[in-house]
């Protein structure tokens, strides 16, 4: 942490709104690029020294995500239905955000990711779109976010993938058990295993040391700081221009503008629930795919009446969800599964869309274990296995050191009735409106997710897996949500989207939306890579445009 | 993420009290690292050994150590000391529930730790059962039991590492590839 501070009613360049994966990457590029920032982050900020191997407060307590206890979330299906306190999304809540708890995938989208609609067409009950930007214009962000960040994969090694300008930084990390039978397997099907792209260190890195394996990824903070989260790879960078200060415990409730609509700052709750207003030239809101839509209705004014940047009325739609089925297996030796990060193989063979199926979907299907002793015996069994008892326990000598999932990351379509509102009844600690999530999956969703899970099966038989078990895949099976996307999506037409193609709002001309919210289509999951790129685009954007005053 | 699609029963249990909640955790926090807990904080000793009775059963010490041997009742005690404070009303209600059924089944008996161990289980099938009423208690339960069985020894469970060792997981800072059989044959030959 640097002592760089700034008076709130000193008028920085860019107030960041949200310190996690796509904040800690904008403050940095501004703050490298000579601008004066100051970013919010309604969570604390914790170091590795803060993290353990504490499997109750991370798994059983929300350790490191959002404390529904604090920030209540209530969920529905529709509209027609009263919206019950539910933990329905999850996301991380500190400096570094989700990239600090995350599994650390980073895939890249495909080519066809950003022009599904016109490839597919019209899906009834939906509103898939093309994106206003091409792989090709977020290529070199990719590679920069993943040389910047250190992430570790095999170029090349996928054949699905897109082209690259770049092979990435460093070599894929060592295959564990389950990446070795699902290889095999899928091999054996005629597919194409490759190694997993993963935002975590196989070798030192730019005064990072490599991963040990420890195998606490999922959940938990890396205490060797070996996972690339935004806290330990970019964010010291920008303190360290002494440009940039990181407010950690900084709850925002508004942002605020002036008489010409342009944003002047935010209004936040310090630690002791104090109001502060932080002037600021220009604003970055990156608080994610949720609470960015929140915070922009909750922005409401006699200028604004629908809330900020929402004159086309699509702030909080086309909310899209982390879909995707488990299949589980056990093998006759031990895998010892606990150790090492939790996925190393993938494949992208049914990652393309085909008409040809009867529905839009794709999957991307990787081999993992993210499954840790308690939560384990909870909720990594077979579901025809005794809950309790003699015989329980003698399955769990041999399940928790012998079992694999096969998970599925399938596609989710954007609907206008799926949204982040404002409950009208209950308030969160600070008196805030509480969030309501309204979500259903459309059917093609549905379908998707049953396709898929035949496939992961199919997979752990060809691995020869001794048994073989399947989660539920209905909605109540998908909470929560932890990748979120949608929202306040990219276009260019404004009638049709909140933000241009540069993350700028239509409406508000200094203010900039970018992170899952920006997203049109929800790929195959694992957005974070691609969170990171629109992050890197959009700072390339604002510095050029403030430097020709644009933004002030 | 999918490892906790089920909503946990701790967060279904309401907005309970909204204030104070950030301290309060925090309080809970430093209170559960405090070495050598008083005996009890939440139960009276009755309690507690009926709580031990159940809990005996959901992992039973019929072959090593179980929930017993793990102090897994000294962790759910302190549990509701700390940050699971506001499950303290389910447990009053839920045993109450639970020392009804067992009146109903068993009337002579004085108490769950009194039954034999097949009438334990047979008392815990009945409070399992879906739908009944006992049914959210005993999932709590058994959440409860999982933790104390297999959470960080610093909250007063999982003594001596036994449920770790039972499963058999090391608990290491550090571990060199090949992690187990398959990738230490990675050529399958051995199958």
């Amino acid at each position: 942490m640097s002592g760089t501070a700034f008076r709130p009613s000193d008028a920085v360049d860019f107030l960041v709104i949200g310190a996690g994966a796509a904040g800690g990457v904008v403050a940095k590029e501004l703050s490298t690029a000579g601008f004066r920032v100051v970013v919010l982050e309604q969570g604390p900020y914790l170091t590795e020294k803060d993290y353990t191997h504490d499997e109750i407060k991370y798994t059983y307590q929300p350790g490191l995500t959002n404390d529904p206890k604090v920030q209540p979330i209530t969920y529905r299906k529709n509209q027609s239905e009263q919206a019950k306190p539910v933990k329905a999304i999850m996301y991380g809540r500190q400096v570094g955000g989700g990239s600090v708890h995350f599994t650390a995938n980073y895939w890249r989208f495909h080519e066809s990711d950003f022009d599904e609609r016109s490839q597919f067409g019209n899906v009834p009950g939906a509103d898939l779109a093309d994106w206003p930007i091409k792989y090709a214009d977020l290529e070199p962000y990719y590679t920069k976010a993943e040389y910047e960040l250190g992430i570790s994969g095999l170029g090349g090694a996928n054949p699905f993938e897109a082209p690259r300008s770049k092979p990435y930084p460093l070599p894929p990390m060592p295959v564990k058990s389950s990446g070795v039978l699902f290889e095999r397997a899928a091999k054996k099907l005629g597919l194409h295993p490759y190694p997993a792209p993963m935002a975590i260190l196989s070798q030192p890195y730019q005064g990072r040391a490599a991963c040990v394996h420890c195998g606490f990824c999922e959940y938990f903070g890396c205490e060797m700081r070996a996972k690339s989260s935004t806290l330990v790879s970019v964010i010291p960078i920008a303190e360290k221009t002494g440009r940039c200060e990181i407010r950690p415990n900084s709850y925002v409730r508004k942002i605020e503008t002036d008489a010409h609509g342009r944003a002047t700052g935010a209004v936040y709750f310090d630690a002791n629930r104090r109001e502060v207003f932080q002037r600021a030239k220009a604003v970055v809101l990156c608080a994610n795919g949720v609470e960015t839509a929140r915070l922009l209705l909750l922005s409401k004014s006699k200028l604004f009446p629908q809330g900020l940047a929402n004159s086309s009325g699509l702030v909080g739609t086309h909310l899209m969800w982390d879909n995707g089925g488990l299949a589980m297996g056990l093998f006759e030796h031990p895998l010892n599964e606990y150790k090492g990060i939790q996925v190393t193989r993938v494949i992208h063979d049914y990652y393309r869309a085909d008409p040809k199926r009867g529905f839009y979907g794709g999957a991307g299907l990787d081999a993992r274990f993210n499954y840790y002793p308690a939560n384990f015996a909870l909720q990594g069994m077979p579901p025809d296995a005794p809950k309790w008892g003699a015989e329980y326990k003698q399955l769990l000598r041999t399940y928790f050191t012998h079992t694999m999932t096969v998970l599925a990351h399938t596609s989710s379509l954007p609907q206008l009735r799926n949204s982040i509102s404002l409950d009208p009844d209950l308030k969160d600690f600070w008196g805030l409106p509480a969030t309501r999530v309204t979500f259903d999956q459309h059917p093609d969703d549905a379908a998707t997710l049953k396709w898929a899970l035949a496939k992961q099966v199919e997979i752990l038989e060809a691995a020869g897996a001794k048994k073989i078990w399947t989660s539920g895949i209905t909605m109540e099976d998908m909470l929560p949500s932890t990748h979120l996307m949608g929202t306040c999506r990219m276009g260019n037409d404004p009638k049709q989207s909140v933000v241009d193609r540069s993350n700028r709002s239509h409406d508000v001309p200094n203010l900039l939306i970018v992170d899952g919210s920006s997203f049109v289509t929800s790929a195959r999951q694992q957005p974070t890579a691609t969170i990171q790129a629109l992050a890197y685009r959009a700072a390339d954007y604002a510095v050029q445009a403030a430097k020709r005053g644009e933004l002030g | 993420m999918q490892s906790t699609r089920r909503v946990w029963l701790s967060q279904c249990a309401g907005i309970a009290a909204l204030a104070d909640i950030a301290a309060a955790q925090q309080h809970a926090h430093e209170a559960v690292r405090s070495s050598n807990p008083p005996a009890f904080q939440t139960f009276d000793a009755a309690t507690a050994a009926e709580i031990d009775a159940i809990t005996s059963q959901i992992i039973p010490s019929t072959d090593g150590p179980g929930a017993h041997e793990a102090g897994v009742v000294y962790f759910i005690d302190r549990a509701l000391a700390t940050f699971d404070e506001h499950l303290r009303e389910a447990y009053r209600t839920g045993m109450g529930s639970v020392q009804q059924k067992r009146k109903e089944m068993f009337p002579s008996s004085a108490g769950i730790a009194a039954l034999t161990s097949e009438q334990q289980i047979q008392l815990i099938h009945a409070i399992e059962a879906r739908y009944s009423k006992t049914a959210d208690f005993f999932e709590l339960l058994r959440a409860h039991t999982l933790y104390g069985f297999l959470g960080n020894p610093s909250y007063g469970g999982n003594r001596d590492r036994v449920g770790w060792k039972l499963i058999g997981f090391e608990d290491r800072m550090a571990y060199e590839p090949p992690f187990g059989y398959y990738d230490a044959h990675p050529d399958g030959e051995a199958r």
